[in-house]
């Protein structure tokens, strides 16, 4: 998340304008007025569960499947109504779509072979693509003779052939295994960055999009719950569901009992600013890096040192489990009820504590990252 | 650009009507064309044939009015209804008659002679009727004046109505509604033994590892390549009057339902063979590797395990053997002796009584069982791919002795019963004059000294078999395309989808006595079709249309649904994709819905006996004619030409999908 590069809204120009865009498939409505701005050579995800309609949303943006409602501008012209073949894109399938009895060379010419360049200009071209992705020697091959990953690669530069405005990728990584999906991961953000091109990618994997975009947007049954940049999105959730979708997030039912505190059984813990009403009932919601363990009055690694008393608890430790760079921690207080809670550790912090299943130990929630939500029946 | 520009603003978001690109007015236009085909081809002819059926005719006496001058001026005028009632001339059940029916005027004047100066007049009352002066036909309601010489060559047309009088008279005619029992006993009785036969046929060649399963293989689909009556010829020398081996149906008559029911199920085996060998192959093989370990004897794991497994299978061979054999007219015409059946009832009441009404009702009659038939087996064609996706493992057979030499055994026998039909008319052909001369020649081969059309219907049917063939596969697999790749238009599609469903369920013969009530009729501007060989095409293709086209569906179906999407992305016309994709992939598809239709237009005889004409006589039709006329033993002859002819094509095939495939289909070999 470093190399984070975020277009910025004021810095950009808006490339691709999406207004209250409403598509149905008979009584259900699968996209309802989303609306959306796209800045020049940025990189979006959709990023929601499966059935929520990201890839709905895409192919009305590609024009394949045209909206009922709604807008949408590319490059400052309406192309609402355009059927696909006169819009500016191109597109990768999760599948790939690659012509099988064609070879690499000329699935990838085949957008170029009729607009009048002669037969040296496409196979300069081709070749040009093929290096581009690392296959310079595959042209010759049938897309069944290549790896997943290649085929992925070779579906990528088709669909930037013939270098359409806009690129469209639909989940295209996840047919593929894990390491090879990492690897290709990295290699599209360079590529993109390096080409420059809007890209809109729909993806239901959360790490994906967190690597991948300049901003996500998080859908959810046809609606769009939030737009931002990944660390937006990830420290500051504006729904429960993005909170519950997009990373590990602990959840406490309780009552809000001012504008900036939440009392949950006996403890009252302050949170982040919310206008909730007093006594309505609410969700507390902490990330488990965010419950750190609390020591009075030390200062050492890893280990929270506050003067204050506030969002201090003690919780027993149930269990406890080594994921090579961290511990996560199950914890348990009797005023939370059955509910379990889960705290990421680093190691030199549970070393330094000596946290063991079985002992209790204090720890602090952490005021700022204490968010508070109205309870949600809409989460995954 | 696009309408929304005009929208005034609101509130609300603007509601956006897609622009159509080439492509898809291109592609609606297909879908027009060849679903406009299928009404002119399919569903109009048909509706004839349902208003033929509905259509009764009548003479009208109340309609025609007479004056006579006999030298002293003009009479009153009398209508004919007026004259019968003191004549009674015409009795009342006389007056119903056919489209056909000729009244002559002259019956209601006794005294008429041609040779008196009488003059007579006549007109209709209203213009429901007509009459004819020699062939000139009168429908006004003008007063016409004529000689007697000419008067006497005056007749009376009756004038129609709708009702169900034809149907009435139909069930009240015992000889015409035995059939539908004769019918429905001869296909239930072939239909069990065909799907018998052919199981323990598919049996034997899916779970043993007995030897010669291909040779098998291609012996069983043998009776495609021949016509339905080429059987019957040979159970003819077999069992006839003269049969080398008459005394083994101990006095029975091979002549009737003995020989029907074993013809039906030498030309229903192949296509039983088809649909249970499939159902045995998609059967997974964990449950019997389930069923070994769990200790289960071969014979409760036959009835556990293979049974239900192949159940949609059998059920399926069941209707569609049903059908085959109660719509075929071919078979017992040639040896069903007096054993009526619906489908020769049609021929008879047609060709022989040229009561097209009749034919009709007798159509209609015969298809209620075949659209029954066919709605089960589509039903249950569904349910069975379904069972095909869910399941995976195939079976693996092991050799085992005792079995394998069973199996064997088992298909030797069947292999011979087909083989031994088959040589048994090529040996006919060959013989000079069964029983008396039996050197060999090749007299029968001469087929130009014969009834039926001689060599010409033979080059003819080569021809309407490369015709059907090529056009066939071109308007099948585009019809196939537009319907699967379009997309919206979800209730033209499925209208197109159930027309080209329908023609499975509708008996060749049916649709060729539709075909005469459609293209016949002087007032259709296709009616110059008729008695050409386009006619002919037309009518096969049609035939012969569901099969190919579910063939096309399912290969198309099997293409990544967004190349359409990838090519329009990439501003490529459809047409491209087209041909330098789906076609190509489609290949092995596309020759096999050409060889398919190729051999059916070879072979059919139902769809095309009411259309040819002496200039389209053809060579299965010569068969039955040459049988008819006596001329058994050339009879054979052709069939076998046929039989040879469609080998050739095969092998073409073969070599085709040998050799084409290698270039265009590299891609598979990984
Ligand atoms: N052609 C269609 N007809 C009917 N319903 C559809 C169609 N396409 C998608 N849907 C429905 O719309 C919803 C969103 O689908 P989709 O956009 O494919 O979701 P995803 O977010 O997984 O890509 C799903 O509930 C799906 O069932
Ligand atoms: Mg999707």
């Amino acid at each position: 998340m470093s190399e984070q590069q975020a277009v910025s809204a004021e810095s950009a120009k808006s490339y691709l304008q999406i207004d209250r865009l409403t598509k149905k498939f008979g009584d259900f409505t699968a996209l309802d007025e989303v609306s959306l701005e796209v800045y020049e050579g940025e990189f979006i995800c959709f990023l929601g569960p499966s059935g929520c309609g990201k890839t709905t949303f895409l192919r009305a943006i590609a024009g394949l499947d045209i909206q009922n409602s709604g807008t949408v501008s590319q490059a400052g012209k309406d192309i609402s109504a355009l059927p696909p073949s006169e819009r500016d894109f191109g597109i990768v399938f999760q599948s790939y779509a690659l012509f099988p009895n064609l070879t690499c060379e000329r699935n990838i010419g085949f957008g170029l072979e009729n607009q009048k360049a002669n037969k040296a200009d496409i196979a300069k071209r081709v070749a040009e693509l093929l290096e581009m992705v690392g296959l310079p020697d595959q042209g010759k091959k049938y897309p069944a003779q290549l790896s997943g990953g290649q085929q992925q690669r070779i579906a990528l530069v088709r669909a930037l052939a013939t270098s359409p405005g806009l690129l469209l990728l639909d989940e295209p990584l996840s047919a593929l295994d894990a390491k090879v999906r990492t690897y290709l991961r990295h290699e599209m953000k360079l590529l993109q960055r390096r080409l420059g091109v809007t890209t809109v990618m729909v993806t239901h994997d959360q790490e994906e999009a967190l690597t991948m975009a300049d901003r996500i947007v998080v859908m959810n049954q046809g609606v769009i719950e939030q737009i931002g940049t990944p660390i937006e999105i990830y420290r500051e959730p504006s729904t429960l569901f993005v909170a519950d979708f997009v990373g590990a997030m602990n959840q406490i039912e309780g009552k809000a009992s001012s504008n900036n505190s939440v009392k949950v059984g006996d403890t009252t813990f302050t949170s982040r600013e919310h206008n909730l009403q007093t006594d309505s009932p609410v969700i507390v919601a902490i990330r488990p890096e965010d419950i750190v363990p609390h020591r009075e009055g030390t200062s050492s690694q890893g280990v929270f040192e506050t003067g204050d008393t506030e969002n201090i608890f003690d919780a027993a430790v149930e269990d406890m489990e080594f994921l090579g760079s961290f511990w996560r921690v199950s914890l348990n207080n009797s005023d939370f009820g059955d509910a379990v809670l889960i705290a990421d550790m680093s190691i030199n912090a549970v070393r330094h504590m000596t946290v063991e299943i079985g002992k209790t130990i204090s720890v602090e929630f952490q005021s700022d990252q204490l968010r508070v939500f109205p309870p949600n029946t809409n989460t995954v | 650009m696009s309408n929304t520009a005009e929208m005034p603003v609101t509130d609300s978001a603007p509601v956006i009507r897609p622009k159509t690109s080439k492509d898809d007015r291109t592609m609606i236009g297909f879908m027009l064309v060849i679903g406009l085909y299928l009404i002119v081809a399919l569903a109009f002819p048909l509706y004839a044939m349902l208003s033929k059926s509905f259509s009764t005719y009548s003479f009208d006496l109340n309609n025609f009015e007479f004056q006579v001058d006999k030298g002293a001026g003009w009479s009153d005028p009398v209508t004919a209804q007026a004259l019968n009632e003191d004549l009674q001339v015409v009795k009342l059940e006389e007056l119903a008659t056919s489209s056909d029916g000729r009244l002559a005027a002259t019956v209601f004047f006794p005294d008429f002679s041609f040779r008196s100066t009488t003059k007579y007049r006549l007109r209709q009352i209203r213009a429901e009727s007509s009459f004819l002066v020699g062939s000139t036909r009168i429908a006004d309601t003008e007063w016409h004046e004529f000689e007697s010489n000419k008067f006497r060559r005056i007749v009376l047309r009756p004038s129609s109505a709708t009702g169900l009088d034809n149907f009435r008279v139909y069930f009240s005619t015992p000889a015409l509604f035995r059939s539908i029992e004769n019918s429905l006993f001869i296909a239930t009785l072939s239909t069990i033994i065909t799907v018998c036969l052919a199981f323990g046929f598919a049996y034997a060649l899916n779970r043993s590892k007995m030897r010669f399963k291909g040779l098998f293989r291609l012996i069983a689909m043998a009776p495609i390549l021949v016509p339905s009556l080429l059987p019957g010829i040979a159970l003819v020398y077999l069992f006839g009057n003269q049969g080398m081996i008459k005394g083994l149906l101990f006095g029975e008559s091979i002549y009737g339902p003995i020989g029907i029911v074993i013809g039906s199920v030498f030309f229903t085996f192949p296509h039983a063979l088809i649909i249970i060998t499939t159902a045995l192959a998609i059967s997974d093989s964990r449950l019997y590797e389930a069923a070994v370990s769990l200790r289960a004897s071969r014979w409760k794991t036959f009835w556990t395990v293979t049974i239900p497994g192949a159940r949609y299978g059998l059920i399926s061979a069941a209707f569609v053997v049903f059908n085959l054999v109660i719509t075929d007219f071919g078979l017992p015409k040639v040896i069903g002796g007096q054993y009526n059946m619906l489908a020769v009832d049609i021929y008879k009441q047609v060709i022989g009584q040229q009561n097209f009404e009749m034919g009709a009702v007798v159509s209609v009659v015969l298809l209620i069982p075949a659209l029954f038939a066919f709605s089960i087996d589509r039903y249950v064609q569904k349910r069975q791919v379904a069972q095909l996706s869910a399941r995976s493992v195939p079976f693996e057979a092991k050799p085992h002795k005792r079995f394998d030499l069973i199996c064997l055994s088992y298909c030797v026998v069947v292999g011979i019963f087909i083989v031994g039909l088959i040589a048994i008319c090529q040996y006919a052909a060959l013989i000079k004059f069964w029983p008396y001369q039996l050197s060999l020649s090749l007299v029968n081969y001469d087929f130009n000294v014969m009834d039926g059309g001689g060599w010409a219907s033979y080059s003819h049917s080569i021809q309407l078999g490369i015709y059907t063939a090529i056009a066939g596969t071109i308007i099948v697999f585009a019809g196939a395309y537009v319907v699967e790749k379009t997309n919206g238009f979800f209730a033209t599609r499925s209208a197109f989808q159930f027309l080209a469903m329908m023609p499975m369920a509708i008996p060749g013969l049916v649709l060729g006595l539709a075909y005469i009530f459609f293209f016949n009729d002087p007032a259709n501007p296709l009616n110059g079709l008729y008695a050409t060989m386009g006619i002919l095409v037309v009518c096969t293709v049609t035939h012969f249309y569901t099969v190919s086209h579910l063939t096309a569906v399912t290969a198309l179906k099997q293409m990544d649904r967004e190349f359409e999407a990838v090519a329009s992305s990439l501003k490529q016309p459809f047409y491209r994709l087209v041909s330098s994709v789906t076609v190509p992939v489609c290949l092995p598809a596309i020759l096999d819905i050409s060889i398919y239709l190729f051999v059916n237009a070879m072979t059919t005889v139902s769809a095309v006996i009411f259309l040819y004409s002496p200039d389209t006589t053809l060579a299965a039709i010569a068969v039955l004619n040459m049988d008819d006329a006596g001329d058994v033993a050339p009879a054979a002859a052709m069939g076998m030409m046929i039989f040879y002819t469609n080998v050739v094509a095969r092998l073409i095939h073969l070599f085709l999908s040998r050799n084409l495939l290698l270039k265009t289909q590299a891609w598979r070999l990984r």
